[in-house]
Formats: structure tokens, sequence, C-alpha cells
């Protein structure tokens, strides 16, 4: 048996160079990498400039109206950590976070619950709910404020009428009531959020898993928790660590309330670092330093949602 | 172990009526399947007696008790989903147990009854395993493991089966009838697949538009069928069905369809003596229309000379369509039959074998 003769690929005459370009561009890699370009270049010019930009700042002293300002190290840092409206807003804003992200996931489950069962109207109830997440804030966050109005609030007018109360309440005068008052209005705009991502996860919860629970016996308590509740939980973690982020990095709905007041006591970052930059002082080295101190612990969160992410892809 | 009973059970879903007054008794430990095209109101049929429909009208009877109104868990009874409803979360062994968990059996129960059926069904591997990491064969297998651990009165099984390749459908068809044949347990089964209906049911209920349109034996099924719809649905291929008009003379009863002339064997005569002059449905079988080889003269009226139009060799057999005088008709040949388009061969009609309906009522004439 004779075996056919192998061509070598010396043998093979060399492909022009223009073809030879083409296909160097249109191999995988090199493909992947100029498709990735734009990605890059938006990322580059919208996010890494600016955030290398803030660090840059913070450790100036530089001002509104100045074009440059002296670099003064970690100075904005230390100082902050001295300022008493610093450490409240950084308490304040633990507060804010982890106080309301519970109240909005167990109303927002529970409203998922109810607009998941049949029932008549329950698409107009389910596009009612997601009102508060559609009107912007600042117009909602006006509307909390007549609410919340020392003299015309229509909650202390009930409460006398209902002869809870004697005084109108002064929902944003003292630091308690103000924080209070926030975190109720936050709760508001950012259950819609919970339910409708929660209501989407429920809607994957195959009927016949309830079905072959209620056969073997599960009452309906027993299947939220045998049957519901482990399939929709990748999406409940997920929802809660973007909804601790979203809270975390507030600024709409405290500026338009409280602007920080009373006596800055209810700041949070985004306020905060708007009043120290901007605002008031106009001092930007400080005000991107308050900025910045949120960044380790959004980091943290972010990163632990990415982990979560990928293993529900996986 | 018990006795299923639907009494004049209905179902209404708004103005669709789903199962109409469904009345069929299942003997203690009987394997009954529920046959039918999609849509029939099988599935709706079993779900109804698992409780997970309420019915609108009827009473359902489970051993000797009247469950119509009595939820889904107190009903004593397992159900093996067609897409097997594992919990997506737990392990094998755990999917098995949670049934019993629930109903508080003691630990060493479980453990003891999980572990035997795993060992019945040859899982015992798999126990530690999460249903996403099992094949579909073998999640089919855990549904069934989870059913038998509760040691229901009633098996119910919707399409158990049909997500399952070919071959493995065939193999665990002959499994799930020794099992059902070991335990003893009273089984409802779902299928719309007839193959399995025939090779799995100690009776079997065809069912269509929501009606029960013939409760029997296969055997009887195949070969008394009680209308045109049980005919043509159980068999394949399907029973060839062409008008004909009775003529009749002395003494003789003929069937004329175009060409053909068939006389009706006199076990028919009787029945068709009333359709003397009006037109029947007559219904054949592929199997009794035999290709006889060679060009026999013509014997005593019972064949027939037909062209073929198409050959479809299967292997075991072959079948040869022929253009009838109403339509194809459908003969089944020898396997290795050397046929080309446009012959025309001889068939030999077993007339014993005819069935014959009413055009009006589809009923059969017996």
């Amino acid at each position: 048996m004779t075996t056919a003769p192998v061509r070598t690929i010396a043998q093979v005459a060399p492909l022009p160079l223009r073809q030879r370009v083409r296909l160097w561009v249109e191999s995988e890699p090199v493909l992947a990498y100029l498709f990735m370009t734009p990605g890059w270049l938006i990322l580059l010019l919208f996010m890494s400039y600016p955030f290398f930009l803030g660090i840059w700042i913070s450790l100036t002293d530089r001002t509104v109206g100045l074009p440059t300002g002296e670099f003064v190290g970690l100075q904005n840092y230390r100082d902050l950590l001295r300022d008493g409206v610093f450490r409240l807003t950084v308490l304040n804003t633990f507060i804010y976070g982890f106080v309301t992200v519970p109240f909005k996931l167990l109303l927002g489950l529970l409203l998922a619950l109810l607009l998941n069962q049949a029932f008549r109207l329950r698409n107009v109830l389910r596009a009612a709910l997601l009102l508060p997440w559609i009107v912007p804030t600042a117009l909602s966050s006006l509307a909390w404020l007549m609410l919340y109005d020392p003299v015309l609030s229509p909650f202390s007018w009930l409460l006398k009428d209902l002869g809870l109360i004697d005084a109108s309440i002064s929902f944003l005068g003292s630091r308690g009531h103000a924080i209070l008052s926030l975190c109720l209005a936050n709760i508001w705009r950012g259950t819609p959020f919970f339910a409708v991502a929660i209501l989407a996860g429920l809607q994957a919860v195959p009927q016949e898993l309830h079905e072959a629970a209620a056969i073997e016996g599960a009452n309906a308590v027993q299947r939220f928790f045998a049957v519901t509740l482990p399939v929709i939980r990748g999406i409940v973690v997920i929802t809660t660590l973007f909804s601790i982020i979203w809270t975390f990095a507030d600024f709409q709905l405290v500026y338009v309330l409280t602007k920080g007041g009373p006596a800055n006591s209810t700041h949070i970052f985004g306020t905060f670092a708007w009043q120290e930059g901007i605002g008031g002082a106009g001092k930007l080295g400080m005000g991107a330093a308050v900025s910045l101190y949120m960044f380790p612990i959004l980091a943290v969160l972010s990163a632990i949602l990415l982990r979560h992410v990928r293993s529900q892809e996986a | 172990m018990a006795e299923v009973i639907y009494d004049h059970v209905t179902k209404r879903f708004d103005s669709v009526v789903a199962v109409n007054d469904l009345t069929l008794e299942v003997e203690d430990g009987e394997f009954l399947v529920l046959v039918g095209p999609s849509g029939c109101g099988k599935t709706t049929a079993l779900r109804c007696l698992a409780g997970l429909e309420e019915v609108t009208s009827g009473d359902i009877v489970i051993g000797d008790r009247v469950v119509t109104h009595i939820p889904p868990k107190d009903r004593d009874i397992a159900m093996v989903f067609q897409n097997y409803a594992l919990y997506p979360h737990m392990t094998v062994y755990d999917n098995m147990a949670f049934g019993l968990k629930l109903r508080k059996v003691p630990k060493q129960e479980i453990d003891r009854r999980v572990k035997e059926a795993a060992e019945i069904l040859g899982i015992q591997d798999l126990l530690n395993r999460k249903p996403r990491q099992l094949s579909g064969g073998q999640r089919q297998r855990v549904a069934l493991g989870r059913a038998i651990v509760r040691e229901p009165q009633v098996f119910l099984m919707d399409e158990p089966l049909s997500n399952l390749d070919a071959k493995l459908r065939v193999q665990t068809r002959g499994e799930l009838i020794k099992l059902q044949r070991r335990l003893g347990v009273t089984t409802i089964y779902v299928t719309h697949d007839q193959v399995e209906a025939m090779t799995m049911g100690h009776r079997i209920a065809v069912m269509n538009q929501g009606v029960l349109q013939q409760l029997d034996t296969p055997e009887n099924l195949y070969d008394r069928p009680a209308n045109l719809f049980v005919a043509t649905f159980i068999g394949s291929p399907a029973m060839n069905i062409f008008p004909a008009q009775v003529v009749g003379g002395d003494g003789t009863v003929q069937l004329v369809a175009g060409d053909v002339k068939l006389e009706a064997p006199p076990s028919h005569r009787n029945r068709l003596a009333d359709y003397v002059g009006r037109e029947v449905l007559v219904g054949i079988r592929p199997e009794d229309l035999e290709v006889v080889a060679g060009n026999p003269e013509s014997e005593g009226g019972d064949t027939v000379r037909l062209p073929v139009e198409l050959i479809e060799p299967l292997g075991a057999e072959t079948l040869v369509h022929l253009r009838g005088p109403a339509g194809t008709l459908i003969a089944q040949g020898e396997p290795r039959i050397h046929l080309d388009p446009g012959d025309v061969v001889t068939i030999r009609v077993r007339k014993d074998h005819l069935h014959t309906f009413d055009p009006q009522t589809e009923l059969a004439l017996f």
C-alpha cells in the first residue's frame, strides 16, 4: 500500500499580506478585544477617570472656584475621622441602610406573594405597584415633604382625628423623628423593587413542585419554606444586596426631605459629601474624601453580589 | 390498596367541559390506563382524583371513603408527574423522605423505606445527589421512589415516561409493569401513547373530548372497538376506514365501495340487515389486508385488486399503501416484499375481522 504524499507547510505558497492581516484580525482572540474596545473606552472615560480624579482631589485641599489645590496627603481623611458630623453621617447611613432593607424585603415578599395569587384586577395592581419606582424620586420626595409638613401633614390630621395625638408631629424636626421619616419614605420607594423582582422569581417556581408537595402533605406554610423559598433564594439575595448598595448611595430622598438637617444630624454619605464639597463650604477635597469612605463598604458588598450572581449562573 | 370510583364526575373550566360525566370503577390492585389525544380530559380526570382540581359535580371514592372534597394530602395517594417535580435543592434521599417527614414518620422507618425503595429502583448510589446531577431516567426513578416510599393506596402517574428517549421509555415501561405487579398498588396511569396503554394496562379507558369512549381490556379494545374513535385511535398504523354501500339480495349482503365488492361474512349479516340500501363505514386493520403473492384467481369475493401507491419497509414488516375506493388503504405486508408504486396487487381481506360503523352515530355495529 502506498501512502499519498503529504504536503508540508513549507511547500504551500504563503498567503498575500492583506489576507494574512484579515485572518489575524478575524481570529477569535483579536476580534474579541476589538469588540470590547468601545466598552473599555466608555468605562475608562466615564468611570475610571472620574474615580481616579476623585481619589486625587481627595488628597488635595482643592476648593470650588480655584483651579488647583495643594497636595495634603491623607489630611482630609484624618480631619473627617475627628469630625462629629461625619461620624454621625456614617452611623446614619448604616441605620438608613440596615433598617429599611429588611422592611423592604419583608413587605416586598408579602406583596409578591399576594400578587402571585389569581384574582380580579391583578394586572392593574401589578402595574400600580411599580408607581413609587417609576415616579422620579425628586418628585415623590416632594410629596413626602408635604406629607411630613409640620403644620399641614395629613398624617398628623388623621392621628389627631382618631384622638391618638393632641399636637401635630414634627416629622422632620428632630434627628430621631427625621431619620424614622426618611426610613419610612425610603421603604415606600424601595418596596416595589423587591416585590417585582421576587414576583418574577415566584413565577419561575414550577406549579408542579407545589402540587407534588401538596399531595405529599405540606400545608401552605410548609410549601413556602420547602418549595418557594429555596427556588427564589438567589433572587432574594441578589435583590437585597442591590438594595443595600442603592440605599447606602442614596442622595435625592434625604436631600429633598431634610438636606441633612436639622443641624446636620441626618446626613448620609451622599448628602454630606455634596454639602462639604459643593453645597456649603465648597471644599472639593473634603467632599471627595467623604465619598471615598463609602468605597470600601460598597466594594465589599459588590464583591459579594457579583460572586452570588456568578454562582446563580453556574 | 383500594379501589377507585369516579361517579358521574364532571369538571368545567368556565365554558369548557374538560371531563364530562365520567363514571368508572378501578379495581383494587388494577393498573388502569387513561388514554386519549391531548385535550381529551385524561389529565384533568387524574388531577381531580388527586384533589388538585375541584370537581364541578359528581363524586370520587378511594377505598371506602368519598374524597370529593378532601384535600390532596389526606387522600392517601402518590403522584408521579410528567416533569418529575423533584425538589431541586434537596438530595435524592431528602426528595424521597420529604413526604414521610411531613407525616412525622419515625426517622428509622423513613430510612428503611427510602433505602428499600432505592434498592428496588436501583438508585442506592444516587441518594446524596441533587436532581440536576441526574439523567432523565434517573430522575424518573427518583420520582417513582418518592411515590413508593409513601406506601399509598393509589399511584397516580401523569405521562411519566414521555420525557424519556425512545429506548429508555421501552425499558422503563417494562420495569414499571413489573413494579406495579409486584407492589400490587392500584395505579391510574395517564398517557397519550396507545402503545403504552396497550402494553401496560389491565384495562384501558379511552377518552375523547372529555367523554369516556370505552373501558375495556387491551384485547377487547383492539378487537371490538365500540366506536369509530376508539377503532382509529388504538392500533398503529391506524385502522383503514372507508364508506361502503350495503347491498342486499337473496340471503347475501354485500359491501360495495367503488369497484370493490365484499360479501359480508355471515356473522355480519344480521347487523347489516337494517342498513341495506344505506351507507356504512367499513373498518379493516392493516394486518387484516393480506398482500397475496402472484396473481391468483379471485376467490369468492374476499380478494380485491388495488394499485400500489407507496412502500414503507420498516424491517419487521412492510407497509403497503394502496389506492383504495375512497383514499389510501394501508396493508401490512411481509418484511421483504418487492413491490413498486403502480403495481396492481391482490389483497385478501380477512372478512371476519371487518368492523362496521354507523356513519351518523359512529358507533360500531354489533
